[in-house]
């Protein structure tokens, strides 16, 4: 599976790039696994992904959760909690 | 209804927008608007500036479907909403939302409702500049619980 990912804010600064565009492994199969498996991809990745539980995830763009499914996925984002408005 | 929504860099005329919406109709009897503007303060400490990120394509998405989602709460006839992003100074707009219905109760409740999901639930983020340097606003759980007060906790209809 290829899927293109974005990061927001803090989750951005501290892997370094915005996006990018990867190919997890098939045991990768919800949101959860995806930041437990990029969490391995190096240090910036463990700093960015060290509280899971903080983050928040869209695919395609809508509001996920943590087991939300990756499949059929073209774009998964991770970013903070909101503070806009 | 018509609705206008809109994610710029630039400044918004709050006039100019409520007025657009009620130009040409004679079934509007309430406007309200709302104007959030950048502080010269962040938890007691002064601002030099902030710089507001988005998630360009999924924030007109989410305001969209909180404004369908408005929309089929009140009876309203319009609604507005304009997130600037970028850099801006204390004193400067952040986020206009303008909402026209017949009577000012749906359009009160409405622009109070929008605000309370834009900042819990559209993908903007803060960061503040100050003298000593720059940091990421947190999320307030203040803002959760205004947004949770409007989720409906009726039982569905029999």
């Amino acid at each position: 599976m290829t899927v293109k990912l974005l990061y927001f804010a803090w989750l951005r600064e501290r892997i370094g790039k915005g996006e990018e565009v990867v190919e997890p492994p098939a045991g990768v199969t919800t949101v959860a696994d995806l930041m437990g498996w990029l969490a391995g991809r190096g240090e910036e990745y463990a700093f960015a992904f060290e509280n899971p539980v903080v983050i928040r995830a869209a695919i395609d763009r809508a509001h996920v959760r943590a087991s939300a499914p990756v499949a059929g996925a073209k774009e998964v984002a991770f970013f903070p909690p909101m503070t806009g408005g | 209804m018509p609705a206008t929504i809109r994610l710029q860099s630039a400044d918004f005329d709050t006039g100019a927008e409520a007025a657009s919406l009620v130009r040409g109709r004679t079934d509007i009897g309430a406007v309200v608007t709302f104007v959030g503007v950048c502080r010269g303060d962040e938890a007691g400490t002064p601002v030099a500036a902030m710089v507001l990120e988005h998630y360009p394509g999924m924030a007109e998405a989410e305001i969209a479907r909180h404004v369908a989602a408005a929309e089929a709460r009140w009876p309203l006839l319009g609604a507005t909403i304009i997130h600037r992003h970028g850099r801006l100074v204390p004193g400067d707009n952040i986020v206009l939302v303008v909402t026209a219905a017949s009577h000012r109760g749906d359009a009160f409740a409405a622009a109070e409702f929008l605000m309370d999901y834009l900042k819990t639930r559209a993908p903007f983020w803060k960061k503040v500049e100050r003298a000593d340097g720059a940091s990421w606003v947190d999320a307030k759980s203040t803002d959760d619980a205004a947004a949770d007060r409007w989720i409906d906790r009726r039982p569905a209809a029999e």
